[in-house]
């Protein structure tokens, strides 16, 4: 064998096998948890969702008030030994409510980021990668999801399905995954015709093994960021349809009715506010940093080592 | 013996100003082992035949008029991509201009090379590492074990091409087509990568297209030469005839373009002209309203690839008829 020319020394033993590449996957959790910051985002939200989802049981053994019950004579209370966080101006628990429109609030969040991700992505990857009629026919069926007024689809919903909390999933899920199929679309039609892709088929590769080890990839950043994104403005969105009275209704609650109610008494009992706020807030700037943690971790070139 | 016999490739681009005719019967072989170079000016055509090779073009645009392109006794044109599958990257490979955008930057080095062999050999990942070192050495990179932990972006772009040309031979192919793989690079990696894509086909006896617009690059590396211009072949030679002989006007064009041939200080000779419109092929020769040789009838009527001396064939009515010497 003729010894190919060579641009670097050479290092003796360095032919023995190593462990033959680290999986894309254990690289990107190592630079994960190199972050702290992400690190961070993560341990909140996991704690608040935990803190919301064991409500039923929390409620009444900790905090000592459940989340509908009145104490008229009180009224708005501010802070106390007794209310933590105060209450309303139906004397009703602030924690309490709190952690009970938190469940509301995490679950439209998970249900947009589920859809998002799934009919979104995949819709968008097939799109984009069929090209041609097929993308012509998918594309423009989400421009008339796009289209179709938002809240009309929700009444229309309601009119046919009765009142239902399940209902506003439903509606959320609909309009979650329009942007998402439309940003993969972009980038697999991009990603398609790029070279790497090109060699991946002079080598024989599969299509499936295209989209799964070369399009799919390179799609995540722009995915975790979207999602990162999306999480707050349903979050938003459901508040809004809460206020229209077409969400969430009285006396269940979710952080956007908490932040609506409060928002109105703001001048008066200001916890009623301050708090729901935070909780949002810290929620949202923890899911945002988790989701830059994420995007950083997944970019091999972004990474010094 | 016949590795493979491209017969009367037609292919077209189907766009919005009409069908361009990017291949227009193109007709080669390649024997065993054989270096083909093919030249052209930008727009020939060459890139366009090997993607067609390949199945690397998208359809639509693009479009396949007509033609046969044996491997061996497989059509590559009319087989399905799933027997397709079968042979790019075992049988036959190919290496791409830009080594920097053709790794894919979110898989290691290691992930890309072994690809091939998990998908053609059903290697495990221990033996896959072991070829994949054992190449890497033979491309000349060395420290391969660390390497294979690598992502791309922190190679250069010499390394990058000695990657792409590991992988597209760690299954040694039977054929290897390399489309301008030094265009990209720095003088002195051209060089490098040159050497090590001879030395490779030495090593392997393997069949090696060359595509490029440097006729330096081809002479050195090549034992015939395929000159394409207008998505037609204009002359076909040994390396050396080629250039001690030429026949085609065309060719003779190049070559006095060659900055290097001419005398210092004066203008540098440029053919004049510019290529003709694919959209609206001519109906004689293509050359024809840039040659200096063009007669009357060049322009009319059609003209063919004919053996015009023993192994070299010329596409002009005036060598063919005449005998024209350039």
């Amino acid at each position: 064998m003729t010894a190919a020319p060579n641009q670097f020394e050479e290092v003796p033993g360095a032919a023995q096998p190593a462990e033959a590449g680290v999986s894309f996957w254990s690289d990107a959790r190592r630079r994960l948890f190199k972050n702290k910051l992400a690190i961070f985002g993560a341990v909140v939200v996991a704690l608040l969702a935990a803190l919301c989802f064991s409500e039923p049981l929390l409620c009444p053994r900790v905090v000592g008030f459940t989340y509908e019950q009145q104490d008229l004579f009180l009224g708005p209370a501010p802070p106390s030994a007794r209310h933590w966080l105060g209450t309303d101006p139906l004397g009703r628990d602030l924690l309490a409510r709190l952690l009970y429109g938190g469940k509301i609030s995490l679950m439209v969040g998970l249900c947009a980021t589920f859809v998002s991700l799934t009919i979104g992505v995949l819709y968008g990857a097939i799109s984009g990668f069929a090209g041609g009629k097929l993308d012509m026919a998918l594309m423009r069926t989400v421009d008339i999801l796009y289209a179709l007024p938002f809240v009309i689809f929700v009444i229309l919903l309601m009119v046919f399905f009765g009142q239902n909390i399940i209902l506003l999933f439903v509606a959320i899920g609909a309009v979650s995954w329009l942007t998402m199929a439309r940003i993969v679309r972009g980038q697999v039609m991009s990603l398609k015709r790029r070279e790497f892709v090109e060699a991946a088929h002079a080598l024989g590769l599969s299509r499936r093994r295209i989209i799964l080890r070369h399009i799919i990839p390179n799609l995540l950043g722009p995915i975790i960021v979207f999602t990162t994104l999306t999480i707050p403005d349903v979050i938003l969105l459901e508040s809004f349809l809460s206020f229209l009275g077409l969400g969430v209704q009285p006396p269940h609650s979710s952080w956007g009715v908490l932040i609506k109610e409060g928002a109105e008494v703001m001048e008066e009992y200001p916890w009623l506010l301050f708090y729901p706020g935070l909780v949002m807030a810290l929620t949202l700037f923890s899911l945002n940093f988790l989701g830059d943690g994420l995007r950083d971790a997944l970019d091999v070139r972004g990474s010094k080592d | 013996m016949r590795l493979l016999t491209v017969t009367n490739l037609v292919t077209a681009f189907h766009t919005r100003n009409g069908v361009l005719r990017a291949v227009n019967g193109v007709s080669f072989h390649l024997e065993r082992g054989e270096t083909l170079g093919i030249v052209g000016e930008s727009g020939s055509g060459k890139s366009v035949t090997c993607y067609s090779l390949m199945g690397l073009l998208p359809m639509p645009p693009a479009r396949i008029k007509s033609g046969v392109a044996k491997f061996e006794n497989v059509d590559l044109l009319a087989c399905s991509t799933k027997y397709l599958n079968q042979i790019r990257g075992r049988r036959m490979a190919m290496i791409f201009q830009d080594p920097m955008t053709s790794l894919n930057p979110y898989l290691t080095i290691g992930e890309q090379l072994m690809e091939p062999l998990f998908i053609h050999k059903k290697m495990n990942r221990r033996s896959a590492g072991r070829r994949a070192i054992s190449i890497l050495h033979q491309v000349g990179i060395s420290d391969a074990g660390q390497r294979l932990r690598m992502y791309p972006h922190q190679f250069s772009g010499g390394m990058r091409q000695r990657v792409m040309i590991a992988m597209a031979l760690i299954n040694r192919p039977d054929l290897l087509i390399a489309d301008e793989p030094t265009t990209a690079l720095d003088v002195t990696v051209q060089a490098q990568i040159l050497d090590l894509i001879r030395n490779m086909q030495r090593e392997l006896g393997m069949a090696v297209i060359l595509i490029s617009h440097d006729l330096g690059i081809v002479s050195g590396l090549c034992r015939r030469v395929l000159v394409m211009y207008a998505g037609q072949v204009m002359e076909s030679a040994p390396t050396d005839d080629l250039f001690y002989q030429p026949k085609h006007p065309y060719t003779r064009a190049l070559q006095k373009s060659i900055p290097a041939l001419q005398p210092k200080g004066g203008e540098l000779y440029t053919i004049p002209g510019a290529p003709p419109d694919l959209h609206h092929p001519l109906p004689g020769c293509p050359f024809a309203p840039r040659c200096a040789h063009a007669v009357d009838y060049c322009s009319r009527e059609p003209v063919q690839l004919r053996e015009t001396a023993p192994g070299h064939s010329t596409a002009c009515l005036r060598v063919q008829r005449e005998n024209l010497a350039v």
